[in-house]
């Protein structure tokens, strides 16, 4: 950092200048703060030395030549040369000038209550200041990001900084406390305690905000890491694994299908998390009695559905019914793709299953043959439903479920 | 806007241009569609598909829903204000309703999922180029659901509400009936119910019903 020995730069007088840039230009000359010799010559001014110097700096040095914007790092070395662009960009900081003003204000009150600079009492509070100020800025947001970028104590600028912070507030605390005791003993225990903790406060102040925001920091990045982990994991687990299996099985066309299929219903749903149980209402769940028809039989099947509703006995019963008939369309109708419609209208559940495919004749199917008659039409009957199956050879077949609505009673 | 079935399909091959910005599916989509129409251009961003068809007046425009720098829709905002003549069937993986309401009331004339085979994207193609609208299984139940009867009366009663008639044409169609079917299950001609389908076409992209961006909205998923 400030350590490395660059080439001292020749003494100009900054761009990024307060009054007259004789302050900026002399910390990038010695490679410090412009801050620290913007007070020092504000010290100075108070003995009159220092307006005598400024005056003749700001006539006698140059103007620092225009400089790239990407020259910028080299020519301040230290850790303000990012700050110094940004100051340069902006132009001249009001509020700065401002402070400095207030600050100038300040010690000619000071001078003039305490009647000299020999007055110890006027330099213990000037001490106290300046390290509550030091200690002050180290906790400025716009400062901090320089100074405690991961913690408040990690670069060697901020433990000088620190140091000094604390010795000047104490001995300022310290100074005070031995005055006022003089002057009134009875206010003097309360002052102590305020002072103290004050000073306290302002030691400790920086750090902790340090602490926390690194704390957050470290939090955040800890669940970001582990969404990636996790987003990586269920890729692996799903996308990979079907990728690897599609190569392996790449000879069987319906194989291939059914776990692309598979795959692209999962990632569907894991996408666009519905947040809709398939227990409960119907349309999850019809939705997913299709995708495990489809899984076990590698006949692709559209739902659609057109309201919801909570699912009954009945319900249940129906869904069973058209689970029963995708089957029989996967199975028999030599078709590949099944249409699945469901409607929840206000007073009866439809169900459609339908496939373009073979078809068959009704009457011919043997009395014995359960599929249809017992888990299709039975089943629905039995629930107060019913079931109608249009179907012709060559026409493909059409299941039609109907269950009425039980509404609840009110 | 209204019904013109002007040119007759197989009279003249539609000149279609394909907006897509996966490279992988333009190419599939060009070797499906074969000689059934003529391929004219392609683009694969919002600014090159304006420009596009913009340059080559294609009959039907085949829009991806999700496309970099805006969407099919800023697509259709930016080409319908110039050409309101050209034809937009959009095609997407997504199924969810907010897009495919949003394509449909932003002037597409159908919606179709990249799942569906070369013969009836063709057939799709063909009948939107005629001017008439298609509806998958999808988007008729994404409808009805959308114009359910609420309790709220209508704005506009013309609008907001389909008719008995629509309302079974759709049915049939979340059914997975094609047209000719639909019309052997009514006892009307295919020609009525193409103009039943283009009337809610109409009715879902004028219609001001709040519920119907909300309904959407609020149903995010497949």
């Amino acid at each position: 950092m400030t350590d490395t020995a660059t080439e001292t730069p020749r003494l100009y007088r900054g761009r990024d200048r307060l009054l007259s840039g004789v302050g900026s230009g002399l910390a990038r000359h010695l490679g410090i703060d412009p801050v620290v010799t913007r007070l020092a010559l504000l010290v100075l001014s108070i003995t009159g030395i220092g307006i005598a110097v400024y005056l003749a700096l700001t006539f006698f040095v140059p103007v620092e030549p225009e400089t790239p914007p990407d020259a910028a790092p080299d020519a301040a070395a230290d850790g303000t040369g990012a700050r110094d662009a940004r100051a340069r960009k902006k132009g001249r900081d009001i509020g700065q000038l401002l402070a400095y003003l207030a600050l100038a204000g300040g010690f000619a009150a000071l001078f003039l209550l305490f009647g000299g600079i020999f007055d110890p009492f006027l330099w213990f509070i000037i001490f106290g200041t300046l390290g509550a100020t030091i200690l002050w800025q180290q906790a400025n947001p716009a400062l901090r990001d320089e100074w405690v970028s991961t913690t408040a104590f990690r670069n060697r600028k901020s433990w000088v900084r620190t140091g000094a912070g604390v010795l000047l507030v104490g001995t300022g605390v310290i100074g005070f406390l031995i005055f006022q005791q003089q002057l009134s003993e009875a206010r003097a225990g309360l002052t102590f305690a305020f002072t103290m903790l004050s000073g306290i406060a302002l030691i400790a102040a920086p750090w902790i905000v340090g602490l926390i925001r690194e704390r957050d920091k470290e939090r955040r990045e800890r669940i970001r890491s582990q969404e990636r982990a996790e987003l990586a994991a269920h890729i692996h687990d799903s996308v990979l694994h079907t990728l690897t299996l599609i190569q392996r099985r790449s000879d069987d066309a319906r194989e291939v299908q059914r776990l692309a299929r598979v795959q692209e219903r999962a990632l569907r749903s894991w996408l666009y998390q519905r947040p809709a149980d398939a227990e409960t209402t119907i349309t999850p769940g019809l939705e997913r009695v299709a995708a495990e028809v489809e899984e076990a039989h590698a006949v692709p099947i559209e739902v659609v559905c057109v309201g919801d509703c909570p699912i009954d006995d009945g319900i249940r019963a129906a869904l069973q019914a058209a689970r029963e008939a995708m089957v029989n369309a996967s199975k028999y109708s030599g078709e590949d793709s099944i249409s699945v419609f469901g409607e929840v209208a206000d007073d009866e559940v439809l169900i459609f299953v339908r496939d373009r495919g073979a078809g068959f004749d009704l009457a011919a199917v043997p009395d014995d043959r359960m599929g249809v008659r017992g888990s299709i039409i039975g089943r629905m009957e039995r629930h107060g439903g019913s079931a109608r199956i249009r179907t012709g050879p060559g026409d493909g077949t059409e299941v039609q479920l109907r269950m009425p609505r039980i509404k609840d009673a009110e | 806007m209204a019904d013109d079935s002007s040119f007759s399909s197989g009279a003249r091959i539609p000149r279609v241009v394909i907006v897509d910005d996966h490279r992988l599916f333009r190419s599939g989509v060009r070797g499906e569609l074969g000689d059934a129409v003529e391929l004219v251009g392609e683009a694969g961003d919002v600014d090159s598909a304006v420009r596009v068809i913009g340059d080559v007046q294609p009959d039907l425009v085949l829009l991806d829903v999700h496309l970099p720098g805006g969407g099919g829709v800023e697509v259709l905002r930016r080409v319908l204000a110039q050409h309101p003549e050209i034809r937009f069937l959009a095609l997407s993986v997504s199924d969810a309703a907010e897009d495919v309401i949003g394509v449909v009331r932003g002037g597409a004339r159908g919606y179709v999922t990249k799942t569906i085979s070369g013969k009836e994207l063709t057939t799709a193609i063909v009948r939107v180029a005629d001017g008439d609208a298609v509806f998958s299984p999808r988007l008729a139940g994404f409808v009805l659901d959308a114009f359910a009867a609420t309790d709220a009366p209508p704005m506009d009663p013309e609008l907001d509400r389909l008719t008995q008639r629509e309302r079974e044409v759709l049915r049939l169609i979340a059914r997975g009936y094609a047209y000719k079917e639909v019309a052997k299950e009514l006892f009307i001609s295919v020609k009525t119910v193409e103009t039943h389908v283009s009337s809610v076409l109409r009715k879902l992209q004028l219609s001001n019903r709040h519920e119907l961006s909300r309904w959407a909205t609020a149903r995010k998923l497949v």
